[in-house]
Formats: C-alpha cells, structure tokens, sequence
C-alpha cells in the first residue's frame, strides 16, 4: 500500500512541474493564439537564471525562493521583450505563421545559452530546508516533491483568483472567448496580450525554476519539455488551465504506474492518451469548440492559374535544373537532389494545409513510412529499387487513410495535434521494434540500383519523380477536387449545404497529400542509404511546417520557396559557429520583413519592380 | 524601408549561387582529413573531443607533418541528424577533397556515415560511436572504430560485478539501441562469469527524459542486491539525485557504465556517489610519461583538463597518421591494408592496436570507483584495462561480422 501511495505522489510531484509550464502555455494560446514553440526555451532560461542566482547568493531557504521568483520575473521580462519587438508585429499574418517566428526564438536561445553557461551539465544545489526524504507508511518521500505538490495546486488557485476576481483576468477570459468582441469594446488588445504573454512565460521560468532542486540544467531542457507541455494543454482543452491541470496529474499519475508494468511505455504514453482523449472529446477534456483556431484573417485569395509570361518563367526553371549537372559540380547535384525531396515533402504538406485547411504536425510519419516501406522491400523482400520506390507512397497512403480518419473528424490545432500523436505512435513503434525496423540502428544499405547508381542518373530519376509528384499536386490543385477542397476549407457550411461530403473530401486530401509525401521519402531513402527513426520525428515534421510558413501558405509556390530556402540557408550556415543563432536571426528577419511568406514578399518585391518600371 | 527589404530579399535569392561557387583550391603540399561530428546537438562531449584533435594535428604538424605534408581538417557539424552527415560526407569527399573521413558520436549517425562510407568505398575512422553493430553485425571493409564498444565497457565491470556478493541484479538504462546493447552486453558477461546471478528487474526511461522518482520507485520495490546503470548525461545526475534522496543506493553496490568519465562525473559534483564501480577516465591522476606529456600540452593550449573525448579526439589523430605513414599514400585502398592490425605504439593512453578481423582498436579505459576527493569528483583505485581482453578472439568476431 505505502509502495503505491510512494509512487502516487512522486507522479503527483511531476504533475505539478508539467502543470507550471502547460498552464503557461495554455494561456498564451488562449489570448494570443500563438503556438509557442518557445516556451520550452524559456523554461530552460529560466532553470539557467535560477541557477546562477541561486549558486550566487547562497542565501539559505530566503536566498532559494527569492532566485526562483527572481528568474521566473526575469523570464517573464524576456517574454515581454519577445512579444513587443517580434510577435506584436505579426499578429495580423496568417494562422500559426507566428509559430516560426517562435521557432527562431528557440534557435537563437539555445545557442545563446550555450554561449553563456557552457556546454556542460549544471547541477544546482537541493532545495535549503527541503533536501531530505520523510517517511510515509514506511516509504521515504523526497520533501521537496511534497512542496512541489503543493506549489502546482497553489499556482493553479492563483492564476484562478486574478481571473475570476480582477479586472484583467476578466479581460483575459474574455479575450480567450472572443477577441473580436472584445477588441470592439474597446479594449487595448496589444498590452492585454503583451501581458498575457509575460504571464505564460514567467510561468514557464517558474517551471524551470522549480526543477534546480530535481535534475541537472542541461541544454535538452527545451526540446525535452516541449511536445510534452503541448499534449498536457491538447489534453486539457486549448486555453483551459483547469484543463491543463488536470491532464498534467493525468499524464503523470499515468505513466509513474504504467513503467511498473511496461517499462517502454513512456516514450509514447502522453500520445497515446492524447489521442484516445481527443477520439472521445473533440476540444480536449475542458476546451470549448471554436478554440481550436487562430484569430480571424482575411479570407484567401483564389488560387490563379500561371499566365503565359509567368508559364514560360517557371519552364525556364526547370530546364535550367534539368541542365544544372552539366555545369555544377557533382556535390552541387547531391545537394539539389536533398532540395528536391524537401520541396515535394512541402508541397504535399501545403496541400494539406493551405488546400485542404488541414494543419499537421506530424507529416513526417508518411514521409518516414514512405521511406521505411522502401527500404524494408529492398532489404526483407529482396525487390529491386523501382519496385520498392513504388511501394514507398503506397504503404504512405495506407498510412494516411487510416490516421485521416481519424483525424479529419478533428479541426484546426487538435488536428494538427492528433497528427502528431499518430507520427508519435508510428515513430514509437519504428524504434521499439527492433526486430523488424532495426530501431534506431535504422536500415542500412538501401542503395540504388547498379543503373542509377552515379549521382547524376539518381539527379535525373529523382527529378522526375519529385518535379512529377510537385506537379500532380498543382494540377489537382486546380481541379474540381481541389475547388471542393478549398470551399470546404473557407466554409465548411456552405459547402455542406450544397451537398458536398466535407469529411470525405478531406479525407481523401489528407491521403493524397500522405501519399506525395511517402514517395517524398522514397526518393529520400535511395539518396542516403539508410532511413533511421529521425524521419518521423517531430523535428522532421516541424521543419516540413516551417517551409511552408515561411515560404507563404498563401501561394502555391510557397512551399517551393520555404523549402529551397531552408535547406539550402542551413546548408550555408551550418558550416559557421554559433550557426543556429544566425539561422534564427535569418529566420527572424524573413518574418517581419515578409509576414506573408517568402512568397508574399516575393510577389511584393515584383510589384514594387513593375511599379519602378513603369 | 523598400530599399533594405528589396537587398535583403536580394540576398537571399542570391544564395544558392553560393553552393556554386568554385572552391578555394588547398595547397598541393596539405592532406586534409574530412571530420564530421554532432557539435550542436551535444556540445558536452564534442567539444573536448574537438579540442583533441585539433592538439594531435598541431603537434603532428609541428613535427613536420605526414609524408612531410601538413593535415588539415576539415570540420563540419551534422546537427544531429543522420541524413545530413551524409550529405556532409559527400561534400567532404567531392569538394573539399577529403582523403577520408573520421568522428561522428551518436551511434546512429556513425552507422549511417560507416554505409556510405561502404558505399562510396571511402576509409572512414569511427571515433566515438560504442555501437557494437558498427564493426560485428553491419561492419564493412571501410570502416573501423576507435572507442572501446559497449560491449567491451560492459564486459570490463561485468568482470568487477563478478566478484561481488550480489546475486539478484536490477538494471536501468535508457531506452535505445546504447542502452539496449549495453544492458545485453553485461548480462551475457555477467552470467557466464557467475551462473548464479539473476536480473530481477529492468528500467527503460526514455533518453533525455527519465521520470526519476517512479524509476528509482520501481528499482526499489524489486529489492536487488546490486544495481547496473547505463543512464547518463542529465538522466544520470537526475538518477542519481533522486535514488540517494529515496535511499535507493544504501547498502547497495552498483556498477555504472562511463559514469567515471569526466563529461558525466563532473557535473555531479559535490553528490557524486560512494563507491560506484564505473568505466571512465582519471584525466589528471594517470602519471605515465606519455599521458602527462599529452595532459600538460592540452592545459597549456585550452587552460582544462582533457576530458574523455580529449582522448578519442587525439587518439583519432595519432592512428590516421600512423594509418597513412604506414600506407606511404593516401590511397585507400593502401589506407586500408595499413590499418589491418595497425599498431599505435605510443599514445597517452598507451599502444593500441585495429584489428584485422572487425576493425576494432583495442585501445582500454579505466575501471575504478566513484569517490569524493577534497569536495571534487574523482575515480580511485582505478586500474587500465587493456580492451584486447574485452573482446571475443579474432575468429569469433570474424563471424559476427557479415560476409564481405
């Protein structure tokens, strides 16, 4: 009984700890609607402060708490610097686009962190007064666990006393509801949400804080934290902190029990239930329907089809790609060819989401089930290579119809999140299942065939393939299919009532975008060699995101943009120092210069040309 | 405003013209080696690591190089991710002339190098990855590998855990194919030694990110008599932390896998544990003239003590210019012959030698246990253990390896 109760409360501990940092960011989405990739960057910043206060001052249990309440400010005030001189100019930009300003944020941190406490793990000292274990029913419990215990239900009936009983709390909840409404009352929207976005990043620091007494600081913490803290506020219901609590205990309470039974299991759990939950409710425990989307935008422009001038440009293009092994140099076609598979994984991922208004987090999963089906035909079954390249995208699209299903039935961000529970699952299982997916020791040797075998015939094949798969998504684009898709994405209601299956549309648009991607990854795991658990990672997913936003959602050139720039800056940079905090600032300056997208900056930038000529 | 976004844009549009460009043509009298390794993602043990080598070539060239050339290398991050460091290699080979190629640490990045390496019949030095797989079930002609493996680290403190008392085992590792091989490795060592013993229970926390407090719990409740981990890193000081506050290591021996290693042992400071039975390296204690040379010559340069990675980064150095002196070209195919059976004969750590049958070096580590000394963490009572006696005989890794 004492054993159980033991393992209750350390799972009660990390609740609280995963509470800290979910409600943070849980606020922040329900003002804001910003997805905030940062907030694992501020909760290391605010573990790094913390310490460096703490070591410093050695101030007994007073000098303890002052330094976490100090760098939980301090991070807040980061928070507050982040908000004005990044995000305050972007609220207008399309949906989630905010999300890779965010994104640079978390770049530059990190190697400013590096670049000012080091590289190597910092151990800060145990909690003054609290660094010992007492004893219930004969089990020794850590006493700071008990504090944290306490300090999570705390924080939770504060954050619940300043909105229920102050004025700006109101606003808040208000905000959370309807921003428009509120906005029309007149309330000055820009500090309603500078200061909700100090209030979930402080919260973030006090998070990090929190954990000095518990693990070593590390530079992980960021990237550790993350997809944890967004499946608690997924769990939860976007913008509830009551949710957030509550799924933080769940999670915890979960997986302290569940290792004593499956000891693999905690690489997957949190997705696993995140999944299950939003199967059964929609919006998360506590969520309400309309919170699942950004701020209102302006409605899109219809796509157009190229005129002649612009026909003859872009044939041009491709000509000059189709001729470039003639000229560059054998590295140069190497480096096109990994330009081409990331291009198609974008645009089969914009025409999820910017066709089929379909956000996703996780399509990684087809790329990487593309690729794994193509080595596992070469390597299991013994096919030669065009056959296992043709399985790649089949195997992607059974993959695709099967989680669309799914998923389709859900709307924007818990869409996009039970995507990446279901690219979670599948990257679980790739790299628990040793036996047949070799686990994180990958598949080696799936090289092409003797045929292809010199960079430039591979060049070639690869050309058709990616170039075809980027033009069969254009055309569909513009067909009668792609009509319904995006009338089904500007109004689900409309397209209804004029008889259209909405969800059968979309879930054929996921299975087809699943489908490009997965010969995306075929392509892929021919040039490499060997395909490893990193392609259905997150990470992975994340970069496809990336291209497409910054490239612009808007056009459909876009990805094509997003992803040459991408992969061909951090190609470029990579080979500096401290090369992450320049992408980030590259990153950065791309957003507030063109907050619609390379693409929009682009078709600004031809205007602005035209206008000078003429 | 128009101006700076129009340059800007201008720029950026600009830059695939920079791949392009011709490169600067090196010297004919230079050899240059081509490195790739995770210095963003785990900056810890790549940094030391590159401070390694970077000592071995000044020193090399100091001397008068190799064939009377001076090595250059070539360094470029790989950002953690296999498919980059693949197109990193083949950038090395095609354009900045590399004559092979070396590093890499996390094992999944060092298979994925050592296939393309098979691929593109390349000479490739596999300094850091302890993947068993990488010279036994997917070793290949090109490839060879520096650091003592998993297994050998294992098979060095199953031979201390044999002569304990304890007879039920719990283990903790992290859930991946390292802590996988690492768990198997010692298991298999440690029953052929003592029959007797029995593994009651087994830990996976996820890499990076253990749940400590129900961990240490669910070790507990097994009641072992002795305990080996494999957490490392950030995992093992949170391990550590909460297994001494829950009383988990009382009365309770355990044997821990490069825990006496500087990159891990260091950052546990003042709560580094009793007793602990580890691999690692005593940086500063080993007094033989070579090592003190090496140790006195990386203070003066970068004002710390080598750290484990110092070791494998000099160490790496040292075999491939022995590797190409004794070739007398940097040919590979010629590369390669030299490094079958390969001696190193003096290097701070002492000689080693690559073995023929599964290109393993046989370079050691230390066994020793954890202590407290003045306030600062350190290994005593430490001996060097010579990997040679850590691996199966030639023939029998002959066999595991896949028919060429």
């Amino acid at each position: 009984m004492g054993f159980y109760l033991a393992q209750l409360l350390t799972g009660l501990a990390n609740a609280s700890s995963l509470f800290l940092i979910a409600s943070g960011l849980s606020i922040i989405f329900g003002v804001t609607r910003i997805v905030n990739f940062a907030h694992g960057s501020f909760y290391m910043l605010g573990a790094y402060l913390a310490y460096t206060l703490v070591t410093t001052l050695q101030g007994g249990i007073p000098g303890y708490w002052f330094s976490v309440l100090a760098a939980a400010v301090l991070v807040g005030g980061i928070g507050l610097v982040v908000e004005l001189t990044i995000l305050r100019r972007i609220y207008r930009a399309p949906e989630l686009f905010q999300l890779v300003a965010t994104f640079g944020v978390v770049l530059i941190v990190q190697d400013a962190t590096l670049a000012i406490w080091g590289a190597e793990d910092l151990l800060g000292p145990r909690a003054p007064g609290l660094d010992r274990a007492v004893r219930l029913m004969g089990e020794p419990i850590p006493e700071y666990d008990l504090a944290l215990i306490a300090i999570g239900p705390a924080v939770l009936a504060a954050i619940w006393l300043v909105f229920h009983r102050t004025r700006w709390g109101v606003l808040v909840r208000a905000a959370t509801q309807d921003r428009e409404m509120v906005g029309a009352l007149g309330v000055n929207q820009a500090w309603l949400f500078s200061a909700a976005f100090v209030l979930g990043s402080a919260l973030a620091g006090l998070g990090g804080a929190l954990q000095i007494p518990r693990e070593a600081v590390s530079l992980q913490m960021d990237l550790s934290i993350i997809g944890e803290a967004f499946v608690v506020v997924v769990i939860g219901g976007m913008g509830s902190v009551t949710g957030a609590f509550v799924a933080a205990v769940l999670i915890s309470v979960l997986n302290a029990f569940a290792i004593l039974i499956f000891p693999q299991v905690s690489i997957v759990l949190p997705f696993v239930v995140m999944a299950a939950v939003l199967i059964v409710r929609p919006y998360g425990l506590f969520g309400r329907p309309g919170s699942e989307h950004g701020g209102a935008e302006e409605p899109e422009q219809p796509l157009r089809l190229l005129d002649q001038r612009s026909t003859m440009v872009l044939l041009a293009l491709v000509a000059m790609l189709a001729f470039s092994p003639a000229v560059v140099s054998d590295f140069t076609t190497i480096l096109l060819v990994d330009v081409m598979v990331a291009t198609l994984f974008a645009v089969s991922l914009h025409f999820m989401m910017g066709i089929g208004g379909m956000v996703s987090f996780g399509h990684a999963a087809y790329f990487g089930v593309g690729a794994y089906a193509a080595a596992m035909a070469v390597k299991m079954l013994g096919w030669g290579m065009l056959p296992a390249m043709a399985l790649g995208p089949v195997a992607a699209a059974l993959a695709a119809l099967f989680f669309g299903w799914f998923c389709v039935r859900l709307s924007g961000v818990y869409l996009a999140m039970l995507t990446m529970a279901a690219a979670q699952i599948l990257w679980g299982v790739t790299f628990q299942w040793q036996e047949v997916t070799g686990g994180d020791d990958g598949i080696l040797g799936v090289w092409p065939a003797e045929w292809a075998s010199s960079d430039r015939v591979y060049f070639y094949l690869a050309l058709v393939l990616c170039l075809g798969g980027i033009w069969l998504l254009r055309r569909v684009a513009h067909s009668p299919f792609g009509y319904t898709l995006r009338g089904v994405r500007d109004s689900r209601i409309r397209a209804e009532a004029i008889g259209i299956d909405t969800r059968f549309h979309q879930w054929m648009g996921f299975t087809l975008a699943g489908t490009l991607a997965g010969l995306a990854g075929a392509v892929f795991v021919f040039s490499k060699g060997s395909v490893f658990p990193d392609a259905l990672s997150i990470g992975h997913s994340i970069d496809g995101l990336i291209m497409v936003l910054l490239g612009g959602i808007h056009a459909l050139a876009g990805p094509v943009y997003g992803a040459m720039a991408m992969v061909l800056i951090e190609d470029w940079v990579s080979r500096l120092d401290y090369w992450r905090f320049i992408f980030g600032g590259i990153i950065l300056t791309v957003v507030l210069l063109a907050p619609d997208g390379i693409a929009g900056g682009v078709r600004r930038l031809i205007q602005l040309v035209r206008r000078d000529a003429a | 405003m128009t101006l700076i976004r129009r340059t800007v844009l201008g720029a950026l549009a600009a830059l695939p013209l920079a791949a392009l460009m011709p490169q600067i043509a090196r010297a004919a009298d230079t050899i240059v080696l081509g490195e790739v390794n995770s210095y963003t993602r785990l900056p810890a043990f790549t940094e030391p690591y590159k401070k390694g080598w970077e000592l071995a070539i000044e020193q090399i060239n100091a001397a008068g190089g190799v064939l009377g050339k001076d090595l250059v290398v070539v360094s470029r991050d790989d950002t953690g991710d296999p498919a980059t460091a693949i197109r990193i290699a083949e950038e090395l080979i095609a354009k900045e002339g590399a004559v092979m190629i070396f590093g890499t640490f996390l094992s999944n990045i060092g298979l994925a190098v050592a296939d393309f390496a098979n691929q593109k019949q390349v000479f490739f030095l596999a300094s850091e990855p302890l993947s068993d797989a990488l010279v036994w079930s997917k070793g290949n002609k090109y490839t060879y590998r520096l650091r003592p493996s998993t297994h050998m680290q294992a098979a060095m403190l199953a031979e201390q855990a044999a002569k304990l008392d304890a007879v039920k085992w719990a283990t903790v590792a992290p859930n991946y194919a390292y802590g996988q091989d690492a768990v198997a490795a010692f298991k298999a060592e440690l029953t052929r030694l003592r029959p007797d013993v029995e593994f009651v229970e087994e830990q996976w926390p996820p890499v990076f990110k253990i749940d400590a407090g129900p961990t240490v719990r669910a070790l507990e409740a097994s009641k072992p008599d002795a305990i080996y981990n494999v957490t490392f890193g950030g995992d093992l000081a949170k391990f550590v932390r909460e297994g001494s506050l829950r009383y988990l290591f009382d009365d309770r021996p355990v044997v821990s896998l490069l825990t006496g290693e500087p990159e891990y042992l260091e950052p546990l400071q003042g709560e580094t544990p009793n007793g602990w039975i580890v691999t690692g390296y005593p940086s500063t204690d080993i007094d033989t003239p070579e090592h003190k040379a090496f140790a006195e010559a990386y203070m003066a340069k970068f004002g710390e003590a080598p750290k484990t990675g110092s070791i494998v980064g000099y160490n790496s150095v040292l075999s491939i210019a022995a590797a190409i002196t004794k070739a007398g070209s940097t040919d590979t195919e010629a590369m390669l012959a030299a490094m079958e059976g390969l001696e190193v004969s003096s290097s701070p750590t002492g000689p080693f030698m690559f073995r023929a049958a599964d290109h393993q070096s046989t370079m050691g580590a230390y066994v020793g246990k954890t202590a407290l000394v003045d306030g600062q963490p350190k290994m005593v009572d430490w001996t060097y253990a010579d990997g040679a006696a850590y691996l199966p005989s030639e023939e029998e890794a002959a066999k595991l390896r896949p028919a060429e």
